[in-house]
């Protein structure tokens, strides 16, 4: 028999009663279980975090070294008790360092798998496929349109942009943690070796990735009193910013630039056009409809709970299936800085 | 089909005009006949296929997706043909080899059944980007950025024409545009208007900032009143009597008593009206009579309407766009008091003394009438131009109404604002007896008015304040007070308020304001028109 009684829903956000903790709290907790570093999961103010060593790291990065009094750095895959409840992280490929959070208590297994996705990222381990009773998922992108193309082809349409264009600058919207990193990897993987440049908000972030032994190669950050008008140096030139340096004077001083947004959100048209995308990209840190739908069924949950998104489409997905599925309608978890 | 999908692709990346504008030159030189000419008709919406509705291209998209996460599905990206692009399965990475001619000529000449047949085998073997710009083709309204004008001044440009003379002969030819073509490229003669009832594009007003109020020398002006009615084009050719609507669309149909051939011929501008030139009716009564096809004769007696008559534009079979204002006025009341003698047909009355006191007086009047929409300004020597010419016509509408309404329900935007809680439905106060309190009733719904900044705050707002679900539909908490502005409000048996406000639009988001500071339904109807 099931029983989820243990897990609730509080203001914060999930709560494991049996281990006293919050998974990913909206708001300062004594306890946080964090499955990533992305700013809305990973809050600051918690008294006590728990995450991979990773992810903590990016926390230091973010809130400076004493985000939290107490800190538990936990390695995928082993076993900590907390409380009455055993709890272990699992890879979920979303960022480096991400985490699914493995929870067993009174013979009942749940996930919250956070953010996953099932596609190529050279920039942290790939999703753990692990069984379960009730599975946690996000559904950032839980409708049949969502059907993302192979990350190794999109990349190559960067490549092929830059060979159309040699007098213009190549700006690539990304976000700063996680979607930076993997676009400058993929751009590795398939062989471009040139200096990349990027906004100085991406700096600190780049140089943990590489801390951590992802590769990056070789990568200058411009700033803003460094770059001459129109500097022709770097033309033709992949240059990486964040999706709000767009518009400002840092963005207006790069010679003629070629906008590329990468995003999941890209493959809806006229969403991909507003803010003068020239060349969206489909690239996604989330998992698409179809990798959602495989991957509850690979962890053969019975119960597929979702935090957020697109939920209407996914709970009448697994409805078909013959799951029982609900929404937990959480709220504080952005989707759309993808 | 490879060259027209890659040319809406580029079209709707690009992302200026003149980028635009450059890449529908190079198509029209690189791209045979018809189908640059079907491709033009499309980008300007003037391609219609005959069966292929949008009923039958959902009804396609249910054959193979489930149909609520389609209609979800539909509901979050907000285009049609986008949504059956994306959604359905990919076979093939591979262009297909196909021209649009003979898609289009396939689709107008077969049966309903088989054009689905036809387009789900199309489909199928299509990669994602071709299913999108063959939906677009055949479903109309491409929003890829390009309006008529520019695939016309895109014409002109290739062809180093005046773009003045393409729109002239515009109303004469239909898709895929031989003539236009065999004319441009100098194998046929340019084609002819007289005698034929055709529609002329029509010359727009300016609205009146409050700058150029200062600096206008109204001597040489004309006023108007600005009537609330809509816009019409009356056309009489050889025994051919048509209206036209403000786009051109030919609504003859729904004015029998207005299209009995007549013995002159030329081509009137002005505005449809309810009632008659002597007892004006409400844009409320025409609204009775707008978009209805074949109106009864019960409709005619009971809801008459009539044409207010401010411009000429040909008379008999002389062009007399390129004469004075004050030229065509003289023209036009001659012919509306004596040759015309159309009962239907009346003269919207010059304003004397248009100075400024004067205007500002009138524009006051406007609200208590409730008739006119403000006054209008002509400037006597304005030869008659399409398109809004700067500093020739002005349009001075009256303030708008405002209320301070709270909101109740939000619903995600389509396209791209699909993204944000952008669709608000708006309360004011009211005695319920039943509960014995006040309530908040529903008064409006309003989706515009507001930046893009203050539509990320109005999101912020909804997704923290939300407290039920209905479908698309979330329920918020009754904290937020806007202020709405709205051109009138009307009694509705159809609303529960018993009140309609006509196109309501923020005008400010009031955050320093308590929800039980809004108005009441009581203090819109005391804001209606008699």
């Amino acid at each position: 028999m099931v029983n989820t009684s243990w897990l609730k829903i509080t203001k914060p956000g999930l709560y494991v009663l049996p281990a006293k903790a919050h998974i990913d709290p909206i708001r300062a907790v004594d306890t946080a279980i964090i499955t990533h570093g992305h700013s809305d999961h990973a809050r600051p103010g918690h008294k006590h975090v728990i995450a991979t060593k990773q992810t903590l790291a990016i926390m230091s990065a973010r809130y400076g070294e004493n985000f939290a009094n107490q800190k538990t750095a936990l390695t995928y895959n082993d076993k900590f008790t907390l409380g009455e409840v055993e709890v272990k992280l699992i890879p979920a490929g979303h960022v480096l360092g991400s985490a699914q959070i493995v929870l067993e208590y009174e013979n009942t297994k749940i996930i919250a798998a956070g953010d996953y996705k099932r596609r190529l990222d050279p920039t942290c381990v790939p999703f753990q496929v692990e069984q379960c009773d009730v599975f946690i998922t996000e559904a950032t992108f839980g409708l049949p349109v969502f059907c993302h193309p192979k990350p190794e082809d999109e990349i190559k349409k960067l490549i092929q942009v830059r060979h159309l264009f040699p007098e213009r600058s190549i700006a690539v919207l990304a976000y700063s943690l996680g979607k930076a990193q993997r676009l400058i990897a993929l751009l590795r993987a398939v062989g471009y070796n040139e200096t990349i440049f990027i906004h100085g908000a991406l700096k600190k972030l780049c140089e943990l990735y590489q801390s951590f032994g992802i590769h990056l190669g070789s990568l200058q950050t411009i700033p803003l009193d460094k770059i001459e008008n129109h500097n022709r140096s770097l033309a033709n030139k992949f240059i990486i910013a964040p999706p709000s340096a767009i518009g400002t004077k840092w963005a207006q001083r790069l010679p003629d630039p070629l906008v590329v947004s990468a995003s999941g959100w890209m493959q809806v048209r006229q969403r991909a056009k507003q803010g003068g995308v020239e060349l969206p990209l489909i690239i996604s840190d989330h998992a698409d409809w179809n990798d959602i739908l495989r991957t509850i069924q690979e962890v053969k949950a019975t119960q597929v709970w979702i935090t957020h998104g697109r939920e209407d489409a996914l709970i009448h997905a697994c409805s078909q299936m013959g799951l029982d599925a609900k929404a937990l309608s959480l709220i504080g978890y952005e989707d759309e800085t993808e | 089909m490879k060259k027209f999908s890659d040319l809406l692709h580029s079209l709707l990346y690009a992302p200026q005009r003149s980028v635009k504008q450059a890449y529908l030159e190079e198509f029209i030189k690189n791209t045979k006949d018809p189908d640059r000419g079907f491709a033009i008709s499309a980008l300007t919406g003037e391609l219609s296929i005959q069966g292929v509705k949008t009923h039958l291209i959902r009804q396609l998209a249910y054959k193979r997706c489930d149909p609520l996460l389609f209609d979800l599905s539909y509901d979050f990206v907000g285009d049609l043909a986008e949504t059956v692009a994306l959604i359905w399965p990919t076979k093939s990475e591979k262009d297909i080899e196909i021209k649009i001619s003979d898609i289009i000529t396939a689709l107008q000449e077969s049966s309903k059944l088989h054009a689905s047949d036809y387009l789900e085998g199309l489909l199928d073997q299509m990669p994602e980007t071709q299913r999108w710009a063959l939906l677009k083709l055949v479903t109309r309204g491409l929003r890829v950025g390009v309006s008529a004008r520019m695939a016309r001044l895109a014409l002109s440009k290739s062809y180093e024409i005046e773009v003045d003379e393409i729109e002239q002969i515009w109303p004469l030819i239909q898709p895929p545009y031989l003539e236009l073509f065999n004319w441009l490229e100098g194998k046929a003669d340019k084609p002819d208007a007289r005698g034929k009832a055709v529609f002329r594009p029509m010359m727009l007003a300016h609205p009146l900032s409050e700058t150029e109020i200062t600096k206008i020398d109204f001597s040489s002006f004309q006023a108007e009143w600005k009537w609330d009615g809509i816009r019409i084009q009356l056309v009489s050719a050889n025994d051919d009597l048509r209206i036209f609507s403000r786009s051109g669309d030919d609504i003859s149909s729904s004015f029998p008593e207005l299209t009995r051939p007549l013995e002159w011929q030329g081509v009137i501008d002005g505005e449809l009206l309810a009632g008659t030139p002597l007892k004006i009716g409400s844009f409320q009564q025409l609204q009775l009579r707008l978009n209805r096809k074949k109106p009864s004769a019960k409709m005619l007696i009971e809801n008459p309407v009539f044409i207010m008559a401010y411009d000429i534009l040909f008379d008999q079979s002389l062009d007399i766009r390129g004469q004075t204002m004050e030229y065509r006025r003289g023209i036009l009341e001659e012919r509306i008091s004596s040759d015309l003698k159309m009962p239907y047909i009346g003269l919207s009355e010059k304003l004397p003394n248009p100075n400024l006191s004067n205007l500002k007086k009138w524009r006051e009047k406007c609200r208590a009438g409730g008739l006119v929409e403000g006054v209008m300004l002509k400037e006597i020597t304005s030869v008659y131009h399409a398109g809004r010419i700067k500093g020739k016509w002005f349009k001075w509408k009256r303030d708008p109404l405002t209320a301070d309404l709270v909101v109740l329900y939000a619903q995600r935007g389509h396209g791209k604002r699909s993204s944000f809680f952008s669709d608000f439905t708006l309360g004011a106060w009211t005695y319920d007896n039943a509960e014995e309190k006040k309530i908040l009733m529903p008064v409006a719904k309003a989706y515009s008015g507001f930046s893009n900044d203050e539509l990320k705050k109005l999101d912020k707002f909804v997704r923290e304040n939300i407290i039920k679900k209905f479908g698309p539909v979330r329920e918020v908490n009754k904290t937020l007070v806007v202020e709405i502005a709205f051109d009138s409000v009307q009694f509705s048996k159809r609303h529960k308020s018993g009140v309609a406000t006509r196109f309501p639009r923020f005008k400010a988001i009031r955050w320093d304001k308590k929800a039980h500071e809004a108005n009441s339904v009581s203090d819109l109807i005391a804001m209606i028109d008699i």
